[in-house]
């Protein structure tokens, strides 16, 4: 087993029950922090794979910056409400939550029997690291990072175009 | 020693080192209360903390250690006082945010060296040394907000709440700033490790001066970017004249309002601790980390074959610490005068030297050291300064050609405090 594996196990089990707290907890603020947390560990998750600028830059576009938004959007509208509704249970649920569990597991075993003889990839120093994925980025790839990034330049024009309140 | 410590595993190594990192800041902010208190004091004309401790001997001289005490007993004052929780907070995050504004100021050191990365220092410095050092320390300082923000919405108050707001909006707006100013020295030096980055300011001054060591606060562009840091550096760790989220005359106390005893002194020293550690980063990145002066003590050894050169340079070797807490001990300074000569901002000035200045001058000194790099490569060291100065040129010509056209939409409001005229 690598040496990776204790910290994986860990990381994994945060983060999925945070990914879980996103959708359970009924405070908005709750359930974005919860995103926060999973953002997070994911990232951690990555540098555990060597993929260091894929980490850090998760850390500084989604939890630093992104998840900032939304909890300034939460806040402003002040969504709070602690458990207005009295919720009602739905009937469905009773068949909804036996049948998921069962695809789960269905699609589980087919998956975890064959990930256990997945041989351990060896990556070298260099994977991952600033130095190997900006040459990538813009030698290999440098039409698909460029329409990404045309395309989000069209997203920042637009948004503002539809904020704008005359044309 | 240095054997021993070759010795250690990498578990007892990392956490010398951290304890080496958190430990210092742990015992010196305390002093570095008491050195704003006391230099703000003297700034404004004031006296300051000077009795505690006054202690008296057998013959009834009076000793006072210039108040130095005072600090450490407000901390005990602050810890025993009651800790009052308001009734309609929300708990968790109440509880929550103290930690949270404390953690990112003290992860944010974990790639600073402050010393050379040879000999003994090797093992001591820095906590991690990462391929992605700079953008681990904007990472970290990107979630600072997470503190004040929840400390604020936890609190339930809407003095609060406008506090954690405006901390939202501040530091999305400056983290921007401070990125691209960061990154002119990343395009400079070929590499986001902070080793390396220091490394790099060991060489010769703008490419060709020997002896002189080229710390990027000595190139124009790195004067550039580091006065834009600078400035957004303090209104990352949201200090004065950048300390809307806490502006007492409008917010009370902003989003800490709420908070009494040990909670708040968390809050205090995670807001020193950042600029302890900011400052830090300062020093690394562009005053040459824990040189203590840009001469390359070495190259004169070796060129005039002066022995007292030698000296230095091992001097300078052993003292790099001391010499980088003084340097953080410089940028403390600079935050501290800067508090007492500047008043606050308004929230749209803020917005607009953030947005509208910072940010445009940051990618413009940008692009240009990418002219001067192709230059430099294509072609030769002198050719590329020259284009760089006819390039700031252009710029300016083309900047002061338009100022006047362009609509300026930046309320001004002046207050005369005394009448010239009258008080003759």
């Amino acid at each position: 087993m690598e040496s990776g594996f204790p910290v994986f196990v860990v990381l994994a089990v945060v983060s999925i029950l945070s990914a879980i707290g996103v959708v359970a907890f009924k405070s908005p603020v709750r359930s974005a922090l919860s995103l926060v947390l999973a953002f997070f560990t994911l990232a951690l998750l990555y540098f555990n794979l060597g993929a260091q600028l894929l980490g850090i830059s998760q850390i500084m576009v989604y939890a630093g910056a992104i998840m900032v938004l939304f909890l300034f959007v939460i806040m402003m509208l002040k969504l709070g409400g602690h458990d207005k509704q009295p919720e009602k249970t739905d009937r469905r649920l009773y068949v909804a939550i036996p049948v998921s569990i069962a695809i789960a597991a269905l699609v589980l075993t087919k998956f975890i029997e064959p990930m256990l003889h997945v041989p351990v990839s060896v990556i070298g120093d260099e994977y991952g690291t600033p130095q190997a994925i900006g040459p990538a980025l813009f030698t290999t790839y440098v039409w698909p990072f460029e329409i990404a990034s045309v395309l989000l330049l069209v997203g920042i024009v637009g948004s503002i175009m539809l904020a704008k309140k005359r044309f | 020693m240095t054997e021993w410590l070759a010795r250690q595993s990498e578990l007892t190594l990392a956490i010398i080192r951290v304890l080496l990192l958190i430990a210092p800041i742990l015992i010196l902010v305390p002093g570095l209360i008491w050195w704003e208190r006391r230099l703000l004091s003297w700034m404004q004309d004031r006296i300051g903390p000077n009795r505690v401790p006054t202690m008296t001997n057998a013959k009834g001289r009076k000793y006072r250690a210039a108040g130095l005490v005072q600090t450490l007993f407000d901390g005990l004052k602050l810890f025993l006082k009651e800790d009052i929780t308001p009734a309609s907070v929300d708990r968790k995050i109440y509880f929550f945010a103290p930690a949270l504004a404390l953690f990112p100021a003290f992860v944010l050191g974990g790639t600073m060296p402050f010393a050379p990365q040879s000999g003994i220092w090797q093992y001591l410095t820095p906590v991690a040394d990462i391929e992605i050092g700079l953008m681990f320390v904007l990472a970290i300082s990107s979630l600072g907000v997470y503190g004040v923000v929840l400390a604020g919405y936890a609190s339930n108050n809407k003095y609060s709440l406008m506090g954690g707001l405006r901390a939202s909006a501040q530091l999305i707006s400056y983290e921007l700033a401070m990125g691209v100013s960061l990154l002119a020295v990343v395009f400079a030096s070929g590499s986001l490790k902070m080793t390396k980055l220091v490394e790099m300011q060991e060489a010769d001054w703008l490419g060709g001066v020997p002896a002189v060591q080229n710390w990027f606060i000595l190139t124009p562009y790195g004067l550039v970017a580091g006065v834009i840091f600078l400035i957004c550096m303090v209104a990352e760790s949201n200090r004065a004249p950048f300390d809307l989220p806490e502006a007492e005359n409008e917010l009370i106390a902003g989003y800490h309002t709420e908070y009494s005893s040990m909670k708040f002194a968390v809050f205090f020293m995670g807001e020193y601790a950042a600029m302890f550690i900011f400052s830090g980063i300062f020093a690394c990145v562009f005053l040459g980390g824990y040189n203590i002066l840009p001469i390359d003590w070495a190259y004169l050894h070796s060129t005039t074959g002066s022995s007292f050169f030698k000296v230095v340079a091992d001097l300078n070797y052993w003292l790099a610490p001391l010499t980088f807490l003084g340097k953080c001990t410089f940028g403390i300074t600079f935050y501290i005068w800067l508090r007492a000569t500047l008043p606050r901002l308004r929230y749209d000035q803020l917005m607009s030297l953030g947005w509208k200045t910072l940010l445009p001058v940051a990618v413009v000194n940008f692009c240009l050291v990418g002219v001067w790099l192709i230059m430099e490569d294509v072609m030769s060291v002198g050719i590329a300064w020259v284009t760089y100065a006819i390039s700031v040129v252009l710029i300016l010509a083309l900047w002061f050609g338009i100022k006047n056209k362009l609509p300026n939409k930046l309320e001004r409001r002046t207050v005369t405090l005394v009448d010239p005229k009258r008080s003759a």
